[in-house]
């Protein structure tokens, strides 16, 4: 945007703008300073000040600079308070995880850790991890495959044949998430069990055949192997799945298909070549909302698997939790994170769209 | 689409529709389950093998103390965590869907990064974060906790309802003489209420249902997901079905009831 014709009344309105985008990221910044206890004592009080000052000083801008002004410092005041919560509670942590990864317990008993740029727990997380990270990638990988197998056509189906039922179907697809996350994966710990119906069902179609050959299930017996774990995680994120695909399923255009076939393609190749491309945004945000949870997960493991399926994500909350381990598991965390990290950045140069929600 | 005629693309067309409604019904089995089983009467401390129907839970939902308590612990804790988040939440949808403003872009993005962040890494950090503080976790810090992942969720929800809003109603009542504190109140907040209150109740819903962060962050609080996690090694009681189930029923039916109530505003204002 140059402002080569009207310079002078474009640089008056122009600074509003700064004042406020500049006063939304100091007292963010300031935020995770005090969060992450960079400040601490009277400089903390003066920056916990400073950005109290900014919220004063936004609300007097306002109403000394007139409906202009105001109309331009409304989105930052409206921000502010959200946003300076995520800088306290979300990047402020992420602050103090990295520290608490470089820290080292003074004894096995102790419960303060001290920084001490110890990375010696990233050489344990991957050293005695690894096996539950790779795990934890293979397992989610998998699920993620298994909810567009399974999620794709049920979302093309609602949004092409729903007709007046549309919504209803949708809002059918939203009701697993008004059941807890917890009961639902100890219900499959039931509907697993050796002989249930469920697999009677998978031994007569010969999946669980299928399954022992890689070693993930036997004839007769799902629950606490791997195939009930992969099971669990793949129904517990399919609503996420399908959800992201239906969107952009119901924003192309039926005509569109119509054109296809009225210059004689058949309807496979419509599909193939009009509706699936359309519909990639949807499937690519499917898979960051599958695989992303599904990869840090650790009730699935916990309740349907066995101490041969644990993921990492069971290791850092034992760590964590149980071991009192606190330095560790936060190396675990991080490592966790800068994986998926690396993967969404790579997946989204690959197969990327500017929007993701 | 238009109707296929050979027998080969009916074949096809009911070959989809019978795998899809396969997917619904792997869907809804664990659902049918747990309604299923709150009737049951189980033998020993276990609510997990079929024994006999009963209506005994269902008279008496509130018979283990200690679950009931966590039940409404997480109760308040959803009340007051979604309030906190549909404010905060509205206002950054409504700032990034009514203005065009310089770093809006990149806010847009910051706001994405905690529903793409794994929940064990925002519980484990959040947990360090108050272990640095020196502060007891437990019911303060569960609440932070839960605005923290409900506030982006809110808004990106209401974000995406109020993306078709026609903002130019609010410039029509202010030419005909209305404040913008009075336009706001009596133009736009009647209409884009029925998407906050939508946002709200999937938020609700999170936050009962959350167990990772929550598990990071209680201390020694007992929520509903906790407290089933932390008895599941002597019991699992068939109340905690049945207070699934309510949770359950009261939300298909606040969903329904909104479904209707927005139909019906539509038709009103399609009049």
């Amino acid at each position: 945007m140059t402002a080569t014709t009207d310079a002078a009344p474009r640089r008056r309105v122009r600074r509003p703008e700064l004042i406020g985008l500049g006063a939304l990221l100091g007292a963010g910044a300031l935020m995770v300073a005090v969060g992450a206890r960079w400040f601490t004592g009277p400089l903390a009080v003066v920056a916990l000040a400073l950005v109290l000052a900014s919220i004063v000083g936004l609300v007097v801008v306002a109403v000394i600079g007139g409906p202009d002004a105001r109309q331009r410092l409304a989105p930052y005041g409206l921000l502010k308070p959200g946003m300076l919560w995520l800088a306290l509670f979300y990047l402020a942590p992420l602050v103090t995880l990295l520290r608490q990864s470089l820290s080292t317990l003074p004894s096995r008993f102790a419960v303060e850790a001290e920084f001490d740029w110890n990375f010696g727990n990233y050489t344990d997380a991957f050293t005695d991890f690894g096996p539950q990270f790779q795990r934890a990638f293979l397992y989610a990988g998998t699920a993620t495959i298994l909810t567009i197998l399974i999620g794709y056509p049920l979302a093309y189906v609602i949004a092409f044949r729903g007709g007046k039922y549309r919504n209803l179907l949708l809002g059918l697809v939203v009701i697993p998430f008004f059941t807890s996350f917890l009961i639902r994966t100890i219900a499959w710990q039931s509907l697993l069990a050796d002989s249930s119906v469920a697999v009677s069902v998978l031994d007569f179609l010969h999946i669980t055949n299928l399954l022992e050959l890689i070693g993930w299930a036997q004839p007769g017996k799902v629950m606490n192997e791997p195939a009930a774990v992969v099971g669990g995680l793949t129904y517990n994120f399919l609503p996420f799945m399908i959800l992201p695909i239906y969107v952009s399923l119901e924003k192309v255009d039926p005509g569109l298909v119509d054109a296809a076939q009225d210059l004689y393609s058949t309807s496979t190749k419509a599909f193939a070549k009009v509706v699936f491309p359309l519909s990639l945004p949807g499937v690519f945000a499917g898979t960051l909302l599958t695989f992303i949870p599904a990869a840090g997960d650790f009730v699935n493991a916990q309740y349907l698997g066995s101490p041969n399926t644990t993921m990492i994500g069971n290791s850092i909350q034992d760590q964590f939790l149980v071991q009192n381990n606190t330095p560790l598991a936060s190396a675990m965390s991080f490592v966790l994170m800068a994986i998926i990290t690396v993967f969404v950045i790579v997946y989204s140069r690959l197969f990327g769209t500017e929007d993701l929600a | 689409m238009s109707a296929p005629t050979s027998r080969r693309g009916l074949v096809a067309r009911w070959g989809l529709n019978i795998y899809a409604a396969l997917g619904m019904i792997y869907l809804f089995v664990p659902i049918g389950w747990i309604v299923l089983f709150s009737f049951n009467k189980p033998k020993g401390n276990y609510n997990i093998v079929w024994q006999q129907f009963t209506l005994e839970n269902w008279s008496d939902p509130f018979g283990e103390e200690a679950l009931t308590d966590a039940f409404f612990e997480s109760i308040r804790i959803a009340l007051i965590s979604t309030a906190i988040a549909t404010v905060l939440g509205s206002m950054i949808a409504i700032a990034l869907a009514r203005y065009r403003f310089r770093g809006s872009e990149g806010l847009n993005f910051f706001l994405v990064l905690p529903l793409t962040t794994p929940e064990i890494v925002l519980g484990s950090s959040l947990a360090t974060l108050f272990l640095d503080w020196d502060v007891t976790r437990g019911f303060t810090t569960v609440v932070i906790a839960h605005v923290m992942f409900q506030v982006s969720f809110v808004a990106l929800t209401v974000r995406a309802r109020v993306r078709g809003f026609d903002w130019t109603l609010e410039q029509a009542a202010q030419d005909l003489g209305a404040s913008p504190f009075r336009t706001f109140w009596k133009v736009t907040f009647p209409l884009i209420l029925p998407g906050i209150l939508a946002a709200a109740l999937l938020s609700f819903a999170l936050s009962i249902d959350d167990f990772i962060i929550t598990l990071f962050n209680a201390g020694s609080l007992s929520t509903f997901p906790l407290y089933i996690n932390g008895s599941f090694r002597v019991k699992f009681p068939p109340e905690v079905n049945v207070l699934a189930s309510v949770i359950l029923f009261v939300s298909v039916a606040l969903m329904l009831s909104g479904t209707v109530w927005g139909a019906r505003g539509r038709r009103k204002s399609a009049a």
